[in-house]
């Protein structure tokens, strides 16, 4: 989706500021933001493409004007309404009035640090060979999903270089849909400046994605 | 186990509306409030951007290290015991003295946590996700870094599941240095790409 999150090239958001000595959280309750966003993960009942979806689908105004624990606590109580974990009439309480649906598993104490060593990987086999190889040239779809998509806007209806074949990944466009894996081949594809940004366009700058094979046609 | 609760604003309407679903979810059985701590505890004081360093000291010092991080790091990278969530498909780019890579995420917040702990806030932000692939050079000056105006630069936006560790250039004058000391040289933000490597004092 055109959505806030697609942010590359945007204007006005000022400089970036970066913070010295930075702590990993401000304040308290962004570690419990943290902790709550990976617990709840853990129950198995949607998957980082859902979750993302989940972000990038708050009203522009809203994400411009939250920090990133903000939008990923607001997030998550779509999905955990939306998975049948938690009410409204739970939230307005600020405790648990309704019955939850019964997740695949809970995350105990002891397994976190196992669980957070595995991580989620999700290379998968692909049964079909790769359409493109290292060299090839090509230009990206220029298509506006109303759903999930992992092609930025910037990136959309250009021609570049495939610099690299990946591996097979679950397709994100499918999977924060509940729609299935259907993995693919992604490509690192590497663009130059001018070709993204046209007129004006920095000489020595080269941009790369990577790029599931369904957003790419022979150039 | 005790909550780190104590530091919370009672006032602030975000912490209260965490603790809030933190509460409905341990209530609901959905969650082990022990959990969040022993995650917390994880980020704060176990993975962090010294475990990057480790990789780029021992990138610098073993030339075959170097080369088994270019071809395959998310391997090179296990090997010194770093793994995990937000790091399971690792990609290790390197600088020289003709392009300089710099490492972003416009789609959301996508970051080598195994190798660099949580990302810090301006990486989320949308200043430095907006720009980063637009005016590189913008950003860096915004970091104290102006590159010649020669050198190329490569932006790398994490837009799938790839993570992307910069390798800075050694610095001059720190031949013969233990990969510990070397360590010391490279800062997070060197292996976002938005520093250089420290010049030996």
């Amino acid at each position: 989706m055109n959505g806030p999150h697609d942010l590359g090239g945007q204007m006005g958001f000022g400089p970036v500021a970066p913070e010295k000595d930075e702590p990993y959280f401000h304040a308290a309750w962004e570690k419990r933001a943290l902790g709550v966003t990976l617990t709840a993960g853990a129950m198995g009942a949607w998957t980082i493409d859902e979750s993302r979806h989940a972000r990038e689908s708050l009203h522009p105004a809203d994400y411009y004007s939250s920090s990133y624990y903000q939008i990923w606590i607001k997030a998550l109580e779509t999905l955990l309404k939306r998975h049948g974990f938690v009410s409204d009439r739970d939230l307005a309480a600020g405790s648990a009035i309704d019955p939850a649906a019964t997740p695949k598993r809970v995350l105990k104490a002891e397994n976190v640090p196992a669980v957070l060593a595995n991580g989620g990987p999700c290379d998968r086999p692909v049964s079909t060979p790769a359409r493109f190889r290292a060299g090839d040239r090509v230009r990206t779809k220029n298509f506006h999903p109303t759903g999930h998509t992992r092609l930025p806007r910037y990136a959309r209806g250009k021609r570049g270089i495939v610099e690299a074949i990946r591996d097979g990944f679950v397709f994100p466009d499918s999977n924060a849909h509940g729609q299935g894996e259907n993995p693919q081949w992604v490509y690192t594809v590497v663009f130059d400046g001018v070709e993204i940004w046209g007129e004006g366009a920095d000489p020595t700058l080269t941009v790369s994605i990577d790029a599931w094979e369904s957003y790419l046609e022979p150039a | 186990m005790p909550h780190d609760h104590d530091h919370d604003n009672e006032l602030d309407p975000f912490a209260a509306r965490v603790r809030a679903l933190e509460t409905i979810l341990t209530e609901k059985g959905l969650i082990d409030p022990a959990a969040i701590d022993v995650i917390v505890d994880t980020y704060e004081t176990k993975i962090g951007p010294r475990n990057g360093a480790r990789v780029v000291a021992k990138a610098w010092s073993d030339a075959a290290y170097a080369e088994w991080l270019k071809r395959d790091a998310t391997a090179a990278i296990e090997s010194l015991g770093y793994t995990g969530r937000q790091g399971e498909h690792m990609q290790a780019v390197f600088n020289s003295e003709e392009t300089h890579n710099l490492v972003v995420c416009t789609l959301c917040s996508c970051y080598p946590w195994s190798v660099l702990g949580l990302p810090p806030v301006w990486y989320k932000a949308p200043p430095y996700r907006s720009r980063a692939v637009i005016d590189p050079r913008g950003v860096l000056e915004e970091f104290g870094l102006t590159l010649p105006r020669t050198t190329k630069i490569r932006v790398w936006d994490s837009t799938a599941e790839l993570r992307y560790l910069v390798v800075p250039m050694r610095p001059d004058g720190t031949e013969g240095w233990s990969e510990e000391r070397l360590a010391d040289l490279v800062s997070r933000d060197a292996m976002i790409g938005t520093a250089l490597a420290r010049e030996p004092a």
